[in-house]
């Protein structure tokens, strides 16, 4: 069928599946869960007959709503995001039956509502054919979001989140619609026309492409327009999260590649900056990752880190387009797309993960927790399967994407863009400090015995919640070995992604090596698993040795803080961490219970974004003596403006 | 970089045996030479040289305990960490003996191959909910991150030796570095003294980690595993010992001489091998371990080397 009447149809399922629920209390969370299963599915099958349709042009599907020629165009551009979005959507459709049950949470139906329409306005960006639908669509997305995050709007945490969201996803659209009248402008039309080059040197192009860049960069949560994402995530029920990380955050990734593909050939510091700040967001997030303890919060750092990483590879790519180098190209931009899509899954399975251990523990204080694996097996696996697949270790699907960055950042240093190795000392760098950081998350949360009573009476959660995360922890092994059956898809996104001219992807059966690796190190671990099995059959069991110790308590063990310490303290210097110091009281000899708590702050926005706008909040404290509220001195005001404009047209 | 023929195989019997017979048996004699270095320096006579084959077998009929807090992530440290070295170690050419695997960017799959097994057996400590190996697990954690950027580094200054079009894997990567030697010996030697600090420090070896040493507080890799016993911990010895060949193998590529005659380059890489636990008996008998707080520094100045190294070897 039709690509674009199919995602036309995915939007409308989505979009109605919260809907029956309004009337329907007791069956709203399946219908909602098979609104947006049959939406998700419907999107990737929309995704996927549009990679293999041979234009780019795709299909338009065209109507007339209240004034505007409203279009949908589904191309190989769209595939990969709208294939995202439909398996991030489908598996939390069916987590949220057993997580947002209408009887702990009196707002449920309201929610799926808005999850719904959540879901169609990331479908209807990723399948806009104009820049009006497309703005429609983006501001859909926005809002429902923010209706989202306020969801639990009685604590003082979420609102502040919501707050912060929305101040910043308003700048975001006020930007975006002014490159779209600028767009309208330069082009004469909303379609996504070419722009030729001559046009986007323009000063009028320049500042157009600048508006873009900025709405979309704040959009996917780059740095330094990140500051809502941590607290936004964190706020939102997991579920939403997973969708936030997973896929909306994707719709500024998807605004850079579809304007890119408008571009003849982009100016060098477009690609430049986009280069950048990947870099720069990469190692930024991680870091700050590092130093958060609470599970979500972490998790939401490590989106901006993936971003980067998404960034990376699509700064390569227009790089290469602006320095005519195809390799480049090729390279960057699959890495960057398949990312994308791997991204989408495993980071919304470790939202799911986080959403399930918050449920059972009633915290996502890492430190608060411990010993899950044992309560949570299910889960644990999943979410260890997913932090694995997020370090970029094979056999999951994190390693095949980074490895083409990584193979495009080799050319670029060595061929001829020196900047590139920056990215890759960059990523390099990343690499080990997401492995330190999962290594803390997922060992302090599942292992070792629980830190607090909470932690130790948690239980599994429902088979609903552990079916969706099983299904992403599949999709996530399937990429991570079928890298080959990927390549004609890759291709096929990436040359839609190009205006003119095709590109291959090289040594294709480099992918095949990579599958045999996989499979040699599922086998061969399997094999030696068995063995070690069985030549440890018969083993005692006793308490964990720990030197000698008699009494261990599980409050002894290494902390989440204490994991990070020694990392920590290396990059102290891009961190903020606000510490509460115990005041001993009762004496040096008999000291009365103190406590010490340290909360790590955003620096960009505590450093630099705060104190802009409380310099600007204090120019408008001092405008405030000239408008006091007294009539008659605004009356005073008018009249002398009159007579001042008067003297001067005498004069 | 294509797959082998199957009339081909005859022909590439021989060079895949024999670096498999390397990859699997001879590691755990580098431990025994090592053993017998420091020996020698500290003037006893030491174990046999062959100790740490017999410590396997003894371990392996050994009994074992679980801690009542362990889950199967304890047990599947000590396994991956034996099938990733030993993967990796397949794509890893031994001097002029080619490696059996080898295709485009197969120098990522070892580095993750390697960082796989270092975040099981990191998990693995984790699972046993003892301070020791938590802190253990987090110095592991700590170090390998910030040794990652000189092993990149050096892949880079190797990618800038390579003729143009060709495939960047670690054969073609560790084959020009004979020209790198002629063209600018000064970067080359930055880059091997680099990559010689990045293997002391990812097989814990002194001055970042002392393998003998008697006090829990100072260790890193032996602390991470006091709660494995019998052949999970002969696993873990003999998955330790085949990351010290695999790394040992990548810093021999970079100034092993290659002859194409198979027993010669056998020969000369094993015995490299051998040289290279030498050398590290050596350093080891003659250095105190560094204060744990200043390891990063030197770890992030063998970043630095490396990325001199870079800059001689594209200026060149």
């Amino acid at each position: 069928m039709d690509a674009a009447v199919l995602a036309l149809a995915a939007i409308a399922c989505a979009a109605l599946s919260g809907v029956p629920g309004l009337r329907w209390r007791k069956q709203g969370p399946r219908l909602a869960a098979i609104g947006l299963g049959l939406g998700g599915a419907l999107a990737v099958a929309a995704g996927i007959s549009a990679l293999f349709a041979p234009a780019r042009l795709g299909t338009a599907a065209e109507g007339v709503m209240a004034g505007w020629r409203g279009s949908l165009l589904v191309d190989g551009i769209s595939s990969v995001f709208l294939i995202a979005c439909g398996l991030v959507a489908g598996a939390v459709g069916l987590y949220a039956v057993g997580y947002w049950r209408d009887a702990e949470q009196p707002a449920a139906p309201w929610t799926r509502l808005l999850a719904g329409l959540l879901v169609a306005g990331i479908l209807g960006v990723f399948a806009a054919g104009d820049l009006l639908t497309f703005l429609i669509a983006w501001e859909v997305m926005s809002l429902c979001a923010f209706g989202l995050v306020a969801t639990k709007h009685r604590e003082a945490e979420s609102r502040n989140a919501a707050w912060l969201y929305l101040a910043t996803t308003r700048a975001a659209t006020l930007s975006l619609i002014a490159a779209c009248a600028l767009w309208l402008q330069l082009t004469g039309g909303p379609g996504w026309s070419t722009l030729s080059t001559a046009v986007a040197g323009s000063a009028a192009g320049v500042t157009m492409l600048a508006l873009f860049l900025v709405a979309f960069l704040i959009k996917a949560g780059a740095v330094p327009g990140h500051i809502w994402l941590p607290p936004a995530h964190a706020a939102a029920p997991s579920h939403v999260s997973a969708i936030m990380s997973g896929v909306l955050i994707k719709t500024g990734i998807y605004g850079l590649c579809r304007l890119g593909s408008c571009l003849e050939a982009p100016p060098l510091w477009w690609g430049g900056i986009i280069f950048g700040l990947g870099a720069a967001s990469t190692l930024l997030g991680v870091i700050w990752a590092l130093g958060s303890h609470d599970l979500k919060r972490l998790l939401a750092f490590h989106s901006i880190e993936n971003i980067g990483i998404i960034l990376l590879g699509l700064g390569l790519a227009m790089v290469g387009r602006s320095l005519g180098d195809p390799l480049l190209v090729v390279l960057g931009l699959s890495g960057a797309l398949l990312h994308v899509l791997n991204h989408a899954l495993f980071k919304s399975l470790l939202f799911l993960g986080a959403g399930a251990v918050d449920h059972a523990c009633g915290t996502r204080q890492i430190d608060r927790l411990g010993g899950l694996a044992r309560r949570m097996p299910t889960t644990a696996a999943c979410f260890l399967i997913a932090a694995a697949a997020i370090c970029a270790l094979p056999p999951f699907n994190g390693f095949v994407s980074e490895y083409l960055v990584y193979l495009g950042l080799f050319h670029g240093a060595v061929g001829g863009w020196t900047w590139a190795l920056a990215g890759l000392v960059a990523l390099a760098l990343t690499g080990g400090l997401a492995l330190a950081c999962f290594a803390k998350a997922a060992g302090i949360v599942f292992l070792g015995e629980p830190r607090t009573p909470a932690a130790a009476r948690a239980h599994e959660c429902s088979p609903s919640e552990r079916a969706a995360m099983a299904m992403l922890a599949g999709c996530c092994l399937a990429i991570g070995v079928g890298l080959p059956a990927l390549v004609p898809a890759l291709q096929a996104a990436a040359n839609a992604s190009l205006p003119t001219g095709t590109v291959s992807l090289p040594s294709l059966d480099a992918g095949w090596y990579v599958t045999l690796a996989a499979a040699v190190l599922l086998a061969g671990g399997l094999l030696l698993w068995r063995w070690q099995q069985r030549a440890v059959q018969g083993a005692g069991a006793t308490g964990t040795w720990d030197c000698g110790y008699a009494e261990p308590t599980a409050r002894m063990q290494y902390t989440a803080t204490s994991f990070a310490a020694p990392l920590a303290e290396q990059v102290a210097g891009v961190m903020l961490v606000e510490r509460h110091r115990p005041q001993l009281a009762g004496g040096a000899r008999f000291p009365a219970t103190a406590s010490f708590s340290d909360h790590p702050r955003d620096p960009v926005l505590e450093r630099f974004l705060r104190p802009a706008a409380e310099a600007v909040a204090w120019l408008a404290r001092g405008l405030r003596v000239v408008h006091g509220g007294w009539v008659h001195l605004y009356l005073l005001y008018v009249a002398l403006t009159f007579a001042a404009l008067l003297l001067w047209s005498l004069a | 970089m294509t797959w082998i023929e199957p009339a081909d195989l005859a022909a590439h019997a021989p060079r895949i045996l024999a670096h498999l017979a390397v990859l699997l048996v001879l590691p755990p004699l580098l431990l025994g030479l090592i053993a017998k270095v420091k020996a020698f320096f500290a003037g006893r006579v030491g174990p046999p040289l062959l100790q740490p084959y017999y410590d396997l077998a003894k371990l392996l009929r050994k009994g074992t305990v679980f801690s009542r807090t362990t889950t199967w992530v304890f047990r599947l440290g000590p396994v991956a960490g034996v099938v990733t070295a030993v993967l990796a170690g397949l794509m890893v050419p031994l001097g002029g003996v080619a490696a059996p695997i080898s295709f485009t960017g197969d120098l990522l799959l070892v580095a993750y191959l390697l960082a796989l097994g270092r975040f099981c057996t990191i998990l693995s400590a984790l699972d046993t909910g003892s301070a020791f190996e938590g802190m253990g697990a987090s110095r592991e954690a700590a170090y390998a991150c910030l040794a990652e950027p000189a092993l990149f580094l050096g892949f880079v200054a190797l990618a800038l030796l390579l003729p143009e079009g060709a495939q960047l894997n670690l054969g073609n990567l560790l084959a020009a570095s004979p020209g790198g030697w002629e063209l600018a010996a000064g970067g080359m030697a930055l880059v091997a003294a680099a990559w010689m600090v990045v293997l002391l420090v990812e097989n814990c070896r002194i001055p970042f980690d002392d393998p003998n040493t008697h006090l829990e507080l100072t260790m890193i890799h032996e602390v991470m595993v006091l709660d494995h016993s019998g052949p999970p911990l002969g696993l873990i010895l003999y998955g330790a010992s085949v990351k010290l060949a695999v790394i040992g193998m990548l810093v021999l590529g970079l100034i092993l001489p290659r002859s194409g005659h198979l027993a010669v380059d056998l020969a000369v890489g094993v015995g490299g091998l051998l040289g290279l636990a030498v050398v590290i008996g050596m350093i080891e008998s003659s250095m105190a371990r560094l204060r744990l707080l200043r390891v990063p520094a030197l770890l992030v100045s063998a970043a630095l080397l490396a990325g001199f190294g870079v800059i001689l070897l594209a200026v060149r």
